[in-house]
């Protein structure tokens, strides 16, 4: 990410000068200028408070509620602070302050606007309410279809992400937090225009930054939850040194296979578990045995054959996994009726387990281990259809083989990175993410 | 002290309420509702904000926020788009009340939760904000004020009245459980500033706001405030899952064979009991209980396991070697970093340790020794760590451990 194409910025100085044009009228315009100062100053303050907090998504009311109050050019002025002060973690920083700077001036500028035109500033003064929702609900929807054409076209020229796509994306993600944010601008519009005046506006402001930090908090919550299933997979790596990533890799085949039997997103990431965490249960297999080289006796095989049981004992307690439980536990029963722990037949065993069964399988073959050589994927593919019926459930290892002929097979190397949910923007980096 | 306020305050706060509750619905049968439609309208949406209630299993601060702050709204609501309003005091109570039993018909139907104390707090507290500022409204006293001097004016009168509700809400959950009165007291000070906040300031604006532009209004506002307990309900469900997931890897000692099956869990649920006794706050507890549930997981970098996973007869040496194991683990879980300074130093002398780590050894001790020691095991266990203070186990919390095990006849508690 750290050379950005000078297409790119050569569209970033574009819109900048878009931007510019569109405050030039400042100086003939009337506006109480306490007013923007006033506003800017707060929205300045609330994107420091967002970077000390590592907060997500920008905090819009402030701008919105600009542009409910003020002629467009002041109006698009309260954005221009804020952004090109607001901390950027990532190079190059300049770049991206003025882009941010640039694209909000002309988002809140085009709001602004389209409120006007459509006599919101006179709903507004005269509270006449169920009319000024819709020039407020216009000019919100104006100003999302700024953010998301000028965010689409930076994704277009930076990363080559098709532009129709980006769009779409972008636009359906940030329309519901920004209408939000667009009420609670309206409000804080609307009564700073009232008898009560800026104070209660305000008060406005207080319960969408409680929203926010909880938002906040969620976010941090989750991330530390993933890094501990990470951790509960590297306590089976310590004591496992043969099959150290397997567990990364048999998530990501399943999650493949997943896909490909048309799942959807909510079933896929459970499964994506379900192969992670499938051998967590060798966390209770003694060391020695897990490290024996050479033959097993059947009195130590049968030790080792219980760990599909204590890895639904371990997982059992933990509710979001869902079906993803089912699968530790059953991940090495055969559709013949000779697999462990129950000695289940066909579609007796879940799903999921037949799943994980054909994605364990493949990943054991396909990835050295010290005592055998890693074989190619196609010998691999080979072998599973010759055991699919009686080992594994063909049509799951159908979906492996058509997912591989589409995607190919490019196992994770680190097991320290989650799988990032989609491409961030090079430049665009917060596309309104709120929810 | 404590024998004589249990059975005095629960009663006295519960026939407060239904004297309140009960005189408010017959002066209003007696002479009828002002104002049928705002009546309706904030009936409405105290009843909405009832039954989208937080029904969980975890405890959480403010369970129903949108109703919490329409009740509040409507006590202090004083006009509607630019026209006075007339109901009084008696009008509010009445209202609120029947709006939320109405909309707590379906979560006690379900028998979810308790709803008594619930109930009891908001309409005390919405009372309260009623008698402060309906009578001198409706006397004239706030005609002259400016616009801003009333908003503010408002804002006051609702940190008066969620100071109060804090009051309330520790003195019930002391009375009902026994804790400490003020740790519980700084817990609900310190939610204030949470959620607590912005319910006072979304009943203020509320009811700003409906004197401005009539009851368009509520809608309008209930949103971000829906919104806020939407996200609040996320947090809380992936907390959950975070510590159903501790509480796994935890047991992972346990199925490896390294501690005993309940192990981690008792020693949470005490080390818990402890630090609340103890007066920790409620983060720290949080940090405590994680670090409780994980204080044996350095073990799992053994080859072999400890005889029944008693650490605490270990030698000082081996104690602290597998402390800071254990402690490298954690570190690796994305867990506070604070989690892990208690697993790393449970072993240390009591004199260089967090309290946290105090209270985990404390009590991990106390736990392996009462199972060891059979039947009658925890009195003489509590005299092992008595006799043992000096430099093992800090004294006060050996004692607070004394309190909370009479406190609950000496059992155990039961294995999660």
């Amino acid at each position: 990410m750290e050379a950005i194409p000078a297409r790119a910025r050569v569209y970033v100085a574009c819109v900048a000068v878009g931007a510019l044009t569109c405050l030039v009228p400042l100086s003939t315009v009337h506006t109480p200028w306490w007013a923007v100062v006033l506003l800017a100053a707060l929205y300045a303050g609330c994107e420091q408070v967002a970077a000390r907090w590592r907060f997500v998504g920008t905090f819009y009311p402030v701008l919105l509620a600009g542009a409910f109050l003020l002629p467009p050019p002041a109006a698009a002025l309260v954005a221009l602070p804020g952004a090109l002060l607001s901390p950027v973690e990532q190079r190059p920083r300049l770049l991206r302050r003025v882009w941010r700077a640039a694209q909000l001036v002309a988002g809140v500028w085009v709001a602004a606007r389209v409120h006007w035109a459509m006599g919101g500033r006179d709903a507004v003064v005269a509270s006449d309410f169920p009319y000024a929702l819709v020039p407020a609900g216009a000019a919100v929807l104006a100003f999302c279809l700024v953010l998301t054409v000028l965010d689409g076209g930076i994704l277009a020229l930076a990363e080559r992400v098709p532009l129709r796509r980006a769009w779409r994306g972008l636009f359906l993600r940030s329309l519901a937090p920004i209408a939000v944010h667009g009420l609670a601008g309206l409000m804080m519009a609307v009564l700073w225009r009232s008898p009560y005046g800026p104070v209660a506006a305000l008060l406005v402001l207080l319960p969408m930054c409680v929203s926010w930090w909880v938002f906040a908090q969620y976010h941090r919550e989750r991330a530390a939850h993933q890094a501990t299933i990470r951790a509960l997979v590297q306590a089976v790596d310590i004591k496992d040194e043969y099959t150290r990533g397997h567990s990364e890799r048999v998530g990501q085949a399943s999650m493949m296979i997943a896909r490909e039997l048309g799942m959807d997103d909510a079933r896929v990431e459970v499964l994506r578990f379900a192969g992670i965490l499938h051998d967590v249960g060798k966390l209770g297999v003694p060391t020695r045995l897990l490290r024996k080289d050479g033959p097993l006796t059947p009195e130590e095989r049968r030790v080792i054959e219980l760990h599909p049981e204590y890895g639904h004992e371990m997982v059992r307690g933990i509710s979001f996994l869902g079906e993803a439980r089912a699968a530790v536990l059953h991940h090495h029963e055969r559709l013949d009726g000779s697999g462990y722990p129950y000695g289940l037949v066909g579609g007796q065993i879940p799903e999921s387990a037949r799943v994980v069964a054909v994605a364990d399988a493949f990943d054991a073959m396909t990835s050295t281990r010290s005592y055998r050589r890693a074989r190619p994927v196609g010998a691999a593919l080979e072998e599973l259809e010759r055991c699919a019926g009686s080992q594994f459930d063909p049509s799951m290892v159908r979906a492996l083989v058509r997912a591989l002929g589409r995607h190919g097979w490019h196992p994770a190397v680190t097991a320290d990175e989650a799988r990032p949910p989609r491409p961030r923007g090079a430049v665009a980096g917060r596309p309104g993410a709120h929810r | 002290m404590n024998a004589r306020r249990r059975p005095v305050l629960l009663p006295l706060v519960h026939t407060c309420a239904a004297v309140l509750g009960l005189g408010s619905l017959t002066v209003i049968l007696w002479t009828g509702i002002e104002e049928r439609g705002i009546a309706l309208a904030f009936g409405l949406l105290v009843t909405v904000g009832e039954l989208t209630r937080w029904t969980g299993a975890a405890r959480v601060r403010e369970a129903a926020p949108l109703g919490a702050a329409g009740a509040l709204s409507y006590a202090l609501l004083g006009a509607d788009a630019g026209q006075p309003t007339h109901h009084g005091v008696a009008q509010v109570v009445a209202v609120v009340l029947a709006a939320s039993l109405l909309g707590s018909v379906p979560h006690i139907a379900r028998g979810q939760g308790p709803v008594l104390d619930h109930l009891v707090r908001r309409v005390l507290t919405v009372g309260f904000a009623a008698v402060c500022y309906q009578p001198l409204y409706n006397r004239g006293v706030f005609g002259e004020w400016g616009g801003p001097a009333y908003a503010l004016l408002l804002l006051a009168l609702l940190a008066l009245t969620a100071l109060c509700d804090c009051v309330l809400a520790a003195a019930l959950a002391h009375s009902r459980t026994g804790w400490p009165f003020g740790p519980l007291l700084r817990d609900e000070l310190r939610a204030l500033l949470g959620i607590g906040s912005a319910v006072c300031a979304t009943g203020a604006v509320m009811a700003l706001a409906v004197a401005v532009v009539g009851l368009w209004a509520l809608p309008v506002f209930s949103l971000p405030l829906l919104l806020t307990q939407m996200s609040f309900r996320r947090y809380a469900a992936v907390r959950t899952t975070y510590r159903q997931t501790i509480a796994s890897l935890a047991r992972a000692t346990e199925i490896a064979g390294y501690t005993p099956a309940g192990h981690a869990h008792r020693v949470a649920a005490l080390s818990r009991a402890v630090g609340r006794d103890l007066g920790l706050t409620r983060p720290e507890l949080a940090v405590l209980e994680y670090a409780a549930l994980m204080h044996d997981i350095g073990q799992l970098s053994l080859i072999d396991p400890v005889p029944a996973g008693a650490t605490a007869v270990l030698p000082v040496a081996e104690q602290r070697r597998i402390a800071l194991l254990g402690g490298a683990v954690v570190r690796q879980t994305g867990v506070d970093a604070a989690v892990a300074v208690v697993v790393e130093r449970q072993a240390d002398p009591c004199r260089q340790q967090p309290v946290a780590a105090r209270i985990v050894r404390a009590v991990n001790a106390y736990e392996e020794k009462a199972r060891a020691a059979g039947p009658g095991g925890p009195l003489t266990a509590l005299e092992e760590l008595r006799l043992a203070t000096a430099g093992d186990y800090a004294p006060e919390v050996v004692e607070a451990l004394a309190r909370v095990l009479t406190r609950d006849c000496l059992t155990l508690p039961a294995a999660g």
